[in-house]
């Protein structure tokens, strides 16, 4: 039988998404339900003097309206951050109150103060409108630079500051220095964006007043931690009395990491009025309230000897937190960013620091790459700068700088298992057709156009997990994956897993993966996922951990059952267990090449007893039945890598960025499906390309969001890409079975600056900011136009 | 209220609804005809469209009974006799979908335009595609999808 690891398999979950036959959180209708409609604060900062519930309540279908005093009095906890990052003083951080409704301050536009119930969401939105707060207006904190210097937001945060965080030996950096032939500095700003996944966060609630539990069907990337969450934390209810079901999930991208206000407010609102609830985002809810990604103001500076060896590495970073510290929050511009700031290269000395600001704007967290994407934009803009100021060539000195030896102790955290930048960068430049770019140049000179070119090399950790590493730096839960399979009596296999697919493909991959190892068809496996009444517990998906993590898990329990199998395929056929093969679905005795399928051995595995031919074939000591599971925890994490590069073309009478050409060389080990892997890709890219010339999140000075709409915010279309040119290297992970290594966010990661970096080429190095949109570029085009001017 | 009278995916169906409803909520909480997605709420992100006479048009902004007595075909309608319509088929097969939220829209609106013209460019493509809003694929495998549909319709 032929592997399916490794083949470009159609995708199971595409027959219902194509027919209309996905089941998002918004389908759901329950019987009796009432619509919420959140009243939220238009204030980026303001003292709630009082709330006047009584109009509203008289409003017609007005079913209940609730408060931040009554979830206060019900003693329903807040959000969490869900990492305790220490600062280099070794203070711990300094963390805020999250009320799911704000009782006495409101923090950002949009956070929600009340809730209204009615019979139809006319009404309940009718009945919003009648809810009357009086506000105190204060002076908002909206620029994360100007943070620390402005008043602070939240009682007992000096200097609105989390926390001020150092990795790396400040000393060596300061030594590696002064022995530096040349410093580049860059000062960059990472702009802040919206993940906007195109399914607006959603909430259905039913309570069973008979059984008093509470169903959650909601818009999550994982359930489990869901609930875990809201038990433990929002004491919402017991563990076993809450069932959280995320769906069919219209992309997440991070942003539906968190357990958020609306959620927990519903899930406690429908046992208080005993009637479901549907809550859906309109889409400015989700641009106010999701939470949204990056926002640094980072300053790097890279020492360099005068033939292009890297000495010394240093970064200063204002991370803006928005409002509050999330669940991925404190981590993501710490030890998500900093380890992996040194990018591919040997750097002897390095530091990161970062400082993360509290304000009043919207809670910034994971999003795609978290993290990752902020390093490799700081590195691969120091990187290229120096090629471009020591006269080198962009690839050359980053091949001078890789490094050849694997296990690779990379300079501030990671030990990277496998990988070969060298051969990835030599095959993008062959790829892009890097040496013929001179050529392409002139010709575009010759139209009227600048054309420049930008390269970016990248390494990132994913595969979210280990336990071990992820506690030892403040993670406050174990990131294992687990699974369970079961094979049933006739035949039929269900895989459970505790990752989430919201676009991911895991009915498909892990399917695969299944089937390949209990050798059985594709067609006779079924993958469940997302309902944590379903399967046993489980972390879920972000940080490109399901396959490197729940994927093993997966292959673990397959094993256990193949093991099982062998043990019972033994007694069936009579011989001593060594004697029993197991291969491509049958286990066979090597001697006598009598066989049983796996499909046999299950059956036998159900029929522990004793009638006509069948003789009790479970092996003394083993139970009945054919279910494992697993718990896995990989030993590091997995680090995928590439090099891309990007060749743009500029119109500098309108400043129009055209991205010419895309060429993208990745590393993700074993490749499972390798359509799936590439559509990764591209919508990784995609986001990237987004960052670097489209989007922006704008607030303007008083925390008002002029970005909360796709008619503000540039969301990118068909038009605004090229065709990507892809390709792969391969060499295999070692801290998993498979080999295999995360590839979700490495698009998102790379791309921002191989694009920036091919901007500023095209423009004389002269340094542009993200996003860099056609009126930005179009100034730099003037003064390019000057400068030559006054050269020639 | 109004009463509101439709074809839809072949059945005739008639319902009586506040007079500002729109195509999209009459398809949705009306008919529990769900494929159809709402994303965006200002008619930029597509995931909305439908046909209506033929004819591609958001329903997030068209009021149900502007179009009294229309036909309307939802991504529920497109499939015949249990087989997938040939641009469904060509998105599964080219991978043009992940998370699938902003599928259906994007189906009927690539259907609409092969009506419209019958072998477009990679161009031309992506032009009429700028109303449809995808954040997973990177639009890709989209227009590889509607290059195959082309060369089956």
């Amino acid at each position: 039988m032929a592997s399916l690891v490794g083949s470009r398999v159609e995708r199971k979950e595409d027959t219902r998404f194509l027919q209309g036959k996905g089941r998002y959180t918004a389908d759901i209708n329950i019987a009796n339900q009432t619509y919420a409609v959140f009243v939220r604060s238009p204030h980026a900062r303001a003292k709630i003097k009082s709330v006047d519930t009584s109009k509203a309540l008289k409003s017609s279908g007005v079913v209940a309206v609730l408060t931040g005093k009554e979830i206060a009095e019900d003693k329903i906890g807040g959000l969490i951050a869900g990492w305790a990052i220490r600062s280099e003083d070794g203070s711990e951080m300094k963390v805020p109150a999250n009320p799911p409704l704000a009782k006495d301050v409101a923090n950002f536009v949009g956070e929600p103060i009340a809730v209204v119930f009615a019979e139809t969401l006319d009404e309940a939105k009718e009945g919003a409108e009648k809810v009357k707060v009086d506000y105190k207006v204060l002076k908002a904190v909206v620029d994360p630079a100007d943070a620390m210097k402005s008043d602070a937001i939240h009682d007992g945060v000096d200097k609105n500051l989390c926390y001020d965080w150092l990795l790396g030996d400040r000393k060596a950096v300061d030594e590696a220095f002064a022995k530096a032939d040349k410093i580049i500095k860059v000062d960059l700003i990472n702009n802040r964006l919206v993940p906007n996944a195109m399914e607006p966060r959603a909430c259905v609630v039913d309570y069973n007043t008979a059984s008093e539990e509470i169903t959650l069907y909601t818009t999550s990337q994982n359930p489990h931690l869901s609930r875990l969450v809201m038990s433990a934390f929002g004491g919402v209810a017991p563990e076993n009395k809450l069932r959280v079901v995320a769906p069919d999930v219209g992309g997440g991208f991070g942003s539906k990491i968190n357990v958020y206000n609306e959620e927990i407010v519903c899930s406690w609102a429908s046992k208080k009025i005993e009637r479901p609830i549907k809550w859906v985002a309109e889409r400015t809810e989700s641009f106010l309230t999701d939470t949204h990604g990056r926002d640094h103001v980072t300053h790097a500076e890279l020492a360099v000897t005068k033939d292009g060896k890297f000495l010394g590495f240093k970064n200063e970073t204002i991370a803006n937190l928005g409002a509050y510290a999330r669940v991925f929050g404190t981590v993501t511009p710490t030890y998500l960013f900093g380890p992996c700031a040194t990018g591919v290269y040997v750097i002897p000395a390095a530091y990161s620091n970062v400082k993360a600001v509290y304000t009043n704007t919207a809670p910034v967290d994971a999003y795609r790459g978290a993290g990752r994407p902020e390093a490799t934009y700081t590195i691969e803009r120091l990187v290229e700068k120096a090629a471009m100021e020591l006269g080198m060539d962009k690839t050359e000195i980053r091949m001078k700088n890789f490094p050849t030896q694997f296990p690779f102790k990379q300079t501030l955290v990671h030990t990277v298992d496998s990988g070969d930048y060298v051969a990835g960068l030599e095959k993008a430049k062959q790829m892009a057709d890097y040496a013929g770019f001179e050529a392409r140049r002139k010709q575009s000179e010759a139209n009227g156009k600048l054309r420049g070119i930008g390269v970016s090399s990248y390494f990132e950790a994913c595969g979210i997990a280990p336990s071990a590493a992820v506690m030892s730096l403040g993670c406050g839960v174990g990131l294992w994956e687990s699974a369970e399979v079961r094979f049933n009596p006739t035949g039929q296999i269900s895989v459970f897993t505790g990752a989430h697919s919201h676009g991911q493909s895991h009915d498909t991959t892990f399917a695969q993966i299944a089937a390949d190892e209990l050798g059985v068809p594709m067609e006779n496996i079924d993958v469940v996922h997302g309902d944590t009444d379903k399967g046993t517990f489980g972390m879920g998906t972000y940080g490109s951990r399901s396959l490197t993590v729940g994927g093993i898990a997966i292959v673990n329990a397959c094993k256990k059952i193949v093991e099982k199998g062998k043990r019972v395929a033994a007694k069936m056929l009579e011989v001593n267990l060594d004697e029993i093969e197991f291969k491509n679905g049958e286990f066979v005795a090597i001697k006598s090449n009598k066989k049983k399928t796996i499909g046999e051995v299950a059956f036998a595995c159900y029929l522990p007893g004793q009638r006509d031919e069948m003789k009790s074939p479970i092996p003394e000591g083993d139970e009945p039945g054919l279910i494992e599971s697993s718990f896995f925890d990989p030993t590091n994490f997995s680090f995928p890598a590439g090099s891309h590069i990007c060749e743009v073309e500029i119109d500098p009478d309108t400043g129009n960025v055209k991205v010419e050409k895309y060429t993208a060389v990745d590393d993700f080990g074993r490749i499972v499906n390798p359509m799936i892997v590439e559509g990764q890709v591209h919508g990784g890219i995609a986001q990237g390309i987004g960052q670097a010339l489209h989007e922006n999140t704008q607030y303007d000075e008083t925390g008002q969001l002029m970005t909360a709409s796709y008619m503000d915010y540039t969301m990118p279309r068909a038009d605004n890409f090229p065709e990507f040119n892809l390709g792969f290297t391969c060499t295999h992970a070692t801290s998993n079975p498979l080999g295999v290594k995360g590839c979700g966010e490495a698009g998102a990661i790379a791309s921002p600056p191989t694009v920036m970096n091919a901007v500023i080429d095209a423009l004389g190095g002269q340094e542009i900011s993200m996003p860099a949109t056609a009126e930005k570029v179009w100034k730099a085009c003037k003064t390019m136009k000057k400068s030559n001017a006054k050269a020639a | 209220m109004t009463k509101v009278t439709l074809e839809v995916n072949g059945k005739k169906v008639s319902k009586e609804v506040p007079d500002h409803t729109l195509l999209s909520v009459f398809l949705r909480d009306n008919l529990n005809l769900t494929g159809t997605h709402v994303g965006c709420d200002t008619s930029q992100c597509g995931a909305c469209v439908v046909h209506v006479n033929g004819k591609s048009i958001k329903s997030c902004s068209t009021l149900a009974a502007d179009i009294e007595g229309s036909k309307v075909t939802t991504i529920e309608g497109l499939a015949k006799d249990g087989k997938l319509h040939p641009m469904q088929a060509a998105f599964k097969k080219t991978h043009g979908l992940q998370c699938g939220y902003c599928t259906p829209g994007m189906v009927m609106s690539a259907v609409d335009l092969l009506q419209t013209k019958k072998n477009p460019s990679d161009q031309e493509i992506r032009e009429w595609l700028e109303g449809n809003i995808c954040r997973c694929t990177g639009y890709q495998n989209i227009v590889a999808a509607v290059k195959e549909a082309a060369t089956k319709m």
